[in-house]
């Protein structure tokens, strides 16, 4: 892609003494500072080792959807307080600092875009909004964008971004896994894709229901992933981790990714799978309103 | 009762126990008449059982939900029904001793019972891996699950599990991918699948074990997105406030029916299942036979329809 090669000149080796506050950034894994504006332009993927800083939900709405657009749904769905949770602060209380935070209602984005003209129930998590946690709101956006698919006979496509569920709603987190899988097995019996991305990191509550469930699941390079964090996994067996564990790259040699992709080449990945996916199926059946029939003159 | 059996509340009524026990091999040993005595004694001890068991608190419950004498998983199959067979391995990998199941008859109605399995000594407790099933304990759950479908028999889930095993092979293996999978495949199950919470319901280790037509609690389990002692260590940065995180994670099978998680709770022997594992496998035995008899007169289309139905209205929030 022309912009990512057009980055490199902007490298500079020779770090400043003093930074001035955002045109430079520390590169987190090699420590490289590198010019914000190159990172803007590679979408914040270090041109020197590839590392992915984390990103914005709107960010990758801008670098995955057609014209960086999505008509979006349910934006008003707040988290009620269910259990009355409190540890060091009030639940409420922490939902609304998250929220005059990022400015939004909670982690997830969801709602309608299109992949190379191709339309699509889209699904975005924010870990900016108390680590991503899937909560009442997550899995009822979600819930909703799979049923928007199922009317529309539309694929779906959910990037993931989460530590797992969200602990002050308790088992009713829990169940959100529940929900969100059980209506994955239904779009799954009425034969429309649904494409798994996951980015750093997608573990736990999240990673063991609808991150793991899609058609196929890519991963952007070196994102955590798994069911048991780390910190649990090295208290469990008393031992160090192995260099690398847990990685998009460790899962995809175990099996459990279809490939990992750049960032920058996300877009079109999806598009290829989708185009694999919906092509066919409007041939086969002859109906129009199978996915794909619409789009495929465009 | 051996030192360690019993719970720090269940304390006055181990003593008050010894003592009745003690009085009537006294009277024996005398050949004396204590029947008064006595008899005034078990009242006491009923009354101080049913006070102490009133008003339990949440992390109480906990403890008694791993009660080191509370019936396990086997303990109930062997308890409830007859001619049973277990069924080993996932295909694919091993047979996971953390997750054990097969094919039984309950008063003569045949299902597939399956569910986690805890470990009552230490050597039993490293071979049953404390009930934290690995990937192949699900892989192997699921193949249950089908197999159960193909033969249309129902199939019950006995949740007894502290988490899904946290360790390098577990997720070399799939861990997530192995609970995602179960939830997935349960949630459009051609036959009746009952899932009963009997100890702990610990967070997507219950789960990958947890979607059917009915969810049922025992009345001293728990069940919730995350261990006390987890929850604790993350949000209090201290394990030791367990009490206090099950407590405000309202773990208790009465939170969980007023959350609209669990369609029903099923009541233990005042002081517990461990005090009267008969009476407790027998009220078990008789909710099941209901329930599978309900759902039997369901097809396989409403089945799935209201269990699709069922888990998508969990969930607590609003338009703002
Ligand atoms: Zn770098």
């Amino acid at each position: 892609m022309e912009w990512f090669k057009k980055s490199k000149p902007g490298l500079v080796s020779q770090p400043k003494k003093d930074i001035p506050d955002g045109l430079w950034t520390k590169c987190k894994s090699c420590s490289e500072i590198i010019y914000t504006k190159t990172l803007e332009e590679t979408f914040w993927v270090c041109p020197n080792c590839d590392y992915h800083f984390r990103i914005s939900s709107k960010k990758y709405i801008s670098l995955m959807l057609d014209d960086g657009k999505l008509e979006e749904f349910d934006q008003n769905l707040v988290s009620c307080d269910p259990l009355e949770f409190k540890d060091s602060k009030r639940y409420p209380d922490r939902v609304k600092a998250a929220q005059q935070k990022t400015g939004r209602n909670d982690a997830i984005i969801s709602g309608l875009g299109a992949i190379d003209k191709l339309p699509i129930s889209f699904v975005i998590m924010d870990f900016s909004f108390i680590g991503g946690s899937m909560g009442s709101v997550v899995g009822e956006k979600i819930a909703r964008a799979i049923e928007r698919a199922m009317d529309n006979s539309l694929p779906i496509v959910i990037v993931s971004c989460s530590g797992g569920a969200r602990m002050q709603e308790g088992i009713l987190s829990l169940m959100q896994m529940a929900k969100t899988s059980a209506l994955l097995a239904k779009l799954a019996e009425q034969g429309l894709p649904y494409i798994s991305v996951l980015t750093n990191p997608t573990t736990a509550g999240v990673m063991a229901s609808y991150a793991s469930l899609g058609d196929v699941i890519i991963a952007e390079p070196g994102a955590l992933l798994g069911f048991a964090g780390p910190r649990v996994i090295r208290q469990t067996i008393g031992q160090d981790l192995p260099e690398g564990f847990q990685s998009s790259e460790f899962f995809l040699e175990r099996g459990f990714l279809d490939k990992v992709v750049d960032r920058k080449s996300l877009r079109h990945t999806i598009s290829l799978f989708l185009r694999y996916f919906t092509d066919n199926v409007s041939k086969r059946a002859g109906d129009p309103n199978t996915p794909g029939a619409s789009s495929s003159v465009a | 009762m051996a030192e360690g059996t019993f719970l720090d509340f269940e304390k006055p009524i181990v003593e008050l126990e010894k003592k009745i026990s003690d009085m009537r091999d006294f009277a024996i040993g005398e050949n004396i008449e204590l029947t008064k005595e006595i008899s005034s004694l078990e009242e006491k001890l009923g009354k101080l059982r049913n006070d102490i068991f009133a008003k339990l608190s949440r992390w109480q419950r906990v403890q008694l939900a791993r009660h080191p004498r509370r019936p396990y998983t086997l303990d109930y199959i062997k308890m409830m029904t007859t001619d049973f067979i277990e069924l080993h391995g996932d295909r694919r990998f091993a047979d996971d001793n953390a997750l054990v199941g097969g094919l039984a008859k309950i008063d003569g109605q045949p299902v597939m019972i399956l569910g986690q399995q805890k470990g009552r000594d230490t050597k039993q407790k490293i071979f049953r891996n404390f009930g934290m099933a690995n990937p192949e304990g699900y892989r192997k759950a699921e193949r249950f699950f089908r197999l159960a479908e193909k033969f249309n028999l129902p199939v019950v889930c006995l949740i007894d599990t502290p988490g899904a095993f946290p360790g390098i092979g577990a997720e070399e293996r799939g861990q997530a991918e192995a609970i995602a999978r179960n939830i997935f495949v349960m949630s459009r199950l051609r036959t009746q699948i009952v899932c009963v919470i009997i100890g702990e319901g610990a967070s997507g280790g219950a789960l990958g074990i947890g979607i059917g037509d009915r969810i049922l609690m025992m009345e001293n389990s728990w069940y919730s997105v995350i261990s006390p002692e987890g929850c604790a260590a993350i949000l209090w940065r201290d394990a030791a406030m367990g009490p206090q995180a099950a407590e405000a994670l309202k773990v208790s099978s009465d939170d969980c029916m007023r959350l609209g998680v669990i369609d029903d709770i099923i009541r233990e022997p005042v002081g517990g299942a461990h005090t009267e594992p008969e009476q407790a496998a027998r009220i078990l035995k008789t909710e099941l036979l209901k329930v599978i008899a309900e759902l039997r007169q369901q097809s396989p289309d409403e089945l799935i329809e209201s269990r699709l139905g069922k888990f998508r209205a969990m969930g607590s929030c609003r338009e703002s």
